[in-house]
C-alpha cells in the first residue's frame, strides 16, 4: 500500500491521506453515526475491509462476482435531456430515447420516468401528459419502469400554494398555526399522491418512487405514509420505493405522528419499519454528507447507518447514492473515484440490496 | 443526482446487475413484486432460469438464454422480442403479475 492514498473531501476537493489517517478518519465517522442514530458501529473487520475499499489503487473499483446489486434511480434517464440545475446533460433528445437509451446502451436494471420539475404538485396539473408518456414507454421497454416524484409539500405553502407558510409563522411564535398549516398541506399533498399514484396504476404503471420523502419535514413523512398505504390497498401489485430526503426526520411540525410514531427524528433503521409497515417494497435511505468532513469519513458513517438499515428492514433497502448522500461528494460532476468506491462499500459492507 | 456518467454509468458498471444484459431486471421485479431481498430474489431467478446464481450476470450464459427465452436483450434483432412482449413472457416465467402486462391482457381479452 501507499504511504499516501489520492481520496476527497466531502466537497470534491481531492487530498492525499496516509493509510493510517485514513482509518482514523473512518473511525470517527463510524463514531458520529452511532452517537447520532444510537446504533452499532461497524466491526473492526468492516473497517479494514473499507480501509481496503478506499485505498484500493485502481481510480474506479468494483464489486467481486456474486455481489452485484439492482441500480434503481430517480429518473436518470431523462437526466440526458436536462440542464445543469439537476446534473443533466443538455442533450436534444426525448423522453422515449432517453429512456430506450439507459435500459439498452447503459444496461439499467430498472429505468424511470418523471416531470422535469420531479413533485407531485405540478404533475397533477399535466397528469394526462405524463400518463400518455408512462404508458407508451411502458409498452416499448423491458425493465421495470417507474415512476417517481417528490412529495415537495413546500410547493403546497404561500406564495407557490394556498397555505399559510410555517417558515412565516414560526419566528412569530405561532406554532399552532404553523402545525395546523402544515397538517393541511399533508392532506391535499396525500389527496394528490394518492390521486396521480391511481391513475397512473390504471394505466398500467409497474412502480411508484417516492422520491426524497420528508425534505420538507415530519409533516411531509406522514403524508407520504399515508398515500403509500393507501395505493397498496388499492392495488399491491403495484410497486413502491420510498426514498428519505435525508439521514432524520426534520421536525418542521415536531409532534406529528404516524400510528403512535412520531415522526421528527426518527432515523434510518427506524424509518424502514414504518415504510414497511405501509406496504413499501423498496425503502432508500439517504444519508447525509458533512461537506468539511473526508469521503472516508463521510463513507464510514453512511455505512454505519445502512448496515443497521438493512439489518432491521424486512424489505429490500436501496441506499441514496446521489451527489450529497451516502458518501458522495457534493459535486454536481461526481468524482467517479468516490462513486464506485460507495457502490462497492454499500454492496460488501452495508449488505445493500440494491442502490 | 449527479451527471449520468458519474453517477448511474458509474453505479452500473461498479456494482450493478447489468439489467437485461443479464438478469437485473428479473432480479428487480422480484424485488418490486414479492419485496425480496437481494439474496433470495437471486435465488428465485436462478431456480426459475435453471442457472447457478453466478450464472445470472454472467454475459456468455445469460445472451443466449434470454434469446432462447423471448424476454429480450440489450441487442434486439428486427422484429425480435422487446418490450411489452418480452414483459408478458418475463411475468410467466417468474410466476409474477406485472401491471402494465395485465393491462395489456385484459385489453386484448375485451
Amino acid at each position: 500500500m501507499s504511504d499516501y492514498i489520492f481520496t476527497r473531501m466531502g466537497d470534491g476537493e481531492r487530498i492525499q491521506m496516509s493509510p493510517s489517517e485514513i482509518r482514523d478518519e473512518m473511525q470517527k465517522g463510524m463514531e458520529r453515526a452511532s452517537e447520532l442514530a444510537r446504533i452499532p458501529g461497524l466491526s473492526s473487520d468492516e473497517i479494514e475491509l473499507l480501509l481496503e475499499i478506499v485505498t484500493e489503487p485502481g481510480r474506479v473499483v468494483s464489486v467481486p462476482h456474486g455481489h452485484e446489486l439492482i441500480v434503481t434511480d430517480d429518473g436518470m434517464a431523462e437526466c440526458f435531456t436536462g440542464s445543469e440545475a439537476d446534473g443533466c446533460s443538455g442533450i436534444s433528445m426525448g423522453r422515449h430515447a432517453a429512456v430506450l437509451a439507459y435500459e439498452r446502451a447503459l444496461a439499467a436494471d430498472t429505468s424511470s420516468i418523471g416531470h422535469s420539475d420531479y413533485s407531485f404538485k405540478p404533475v397533477k396539473a399535466v397528469l394526462e401528459v405524463e400518463l400518455q408518456t408512462y404508458h407508451q414507454l411502458s409498452q416499448l421497454t423491458t425493465a421495470p419502469l417507474f415512476y417517481g416524484s417528490q412529495p415537495n409539500m413546500g410547493q403546497y405553502f404561500q406564495p407557490d400554494g394556498p397555505f399559510p407558510n410555517p417558515v412565516d409563522l414560526m419566528p412569530s411564535g405561532k406554532i399552532k398555526a404553523a402545525q395546523a398549516a402544515q397538517e393541511a398541506a399533508a392532506a391535499q399533498l396525500c389527496e394528490d399522491m394518492v390521486f396521480i399514484g391511481r391513475e397512473l396504476n390504471a394505466m398500467g404503471c409497474e412502480g411508484f418512487n417516492f422520491d426524497t420523502a420528508g425534505s420538507t419535514g415530519d409533516a411531509e413523512f406522514y403524508a407520504t405514509l399515508k398515500a403509500a398505504r393507501q395505493l397498496k390497498e388499492y392495488d399491491p401489485n403495484m410497486a413502491i420505493i420510498i426514498g428519505m430526503a435525508s439521514e432524520f426526520v426534520l421536525g418542521m411540525h415536531g409532534e406529528i405522528a404516524f400510528e403512535g410514531h412520531q415522526l421528527a427524528g426518527l432515523f434510518p433503521h427506524d424509518q424502514v419499519k414504518l415504510a414497511e409497515s405501509v406496504g413499501a417494497d423498496i425503502f432508500g435511505p439517504a444519508i447525509n454528507v458533512d461537506t468539511s468532513k473526508s469521503f472516508p469519513w463521510n463513507l464510514a458513517k453512511a455505512l454505519t447507518m445502512v448496515k443497521e438499515t438493512v439489518a432491521r428492514a424486512g424489505i429490500p433497502v436501496h441506499p441514496n447514492v446521489g451527489m450529497g448522500v451516502c458518501g458522495i461528494p457534493m459535486l454536481l460532476q461526481v468524482p467517479i473515484d468516490c462513486v464506485s468506491r460507495a457502490a462497492k462499500a454499500l454492496a460488501l459492507i452495508g449488505k445493500a440490496d440494491g442502490l | 443526482m449527479g451527471d449520468p456518467f458519474g453517477m448511474p454509468v458509474t453505479h452500473i458498471v461498479a456494482a450493478g446487475m447489468g439489467g437485461i444484459r443479464t438478469a437485473g431486471d428479473l432480479v428487480a421485479w422480484m424485488q418490486m413484486t414479492r419485496r425480496m431481498k437481494l439474496a433470495d430474489a437471486k435465488a428465485y431467478v436462478a431456480d426459475k432460469l435453471s442457472v447457478d446464481v453466478m450464472d445470472l450476470v454472467d454475459e456468455d450464459v445469460m445472451c443466449p438464454l434470454r434469446k432462447e427465452l423471448g424476454i429480450g436483450t440489450v441487442t434486439p434483432e428486427a422484429g425480435g422480442p422487446e418490450g411489452i412482449l418480452a414483459k408478458s413472457r418475463v411475468a410467466d416465467l417468474l410466476g409474477i403479475e406485472i401491471n402494465s402486462v395485465k393491462r395489456i391482457r385484459s385489453q386484448f381479452a375485451t
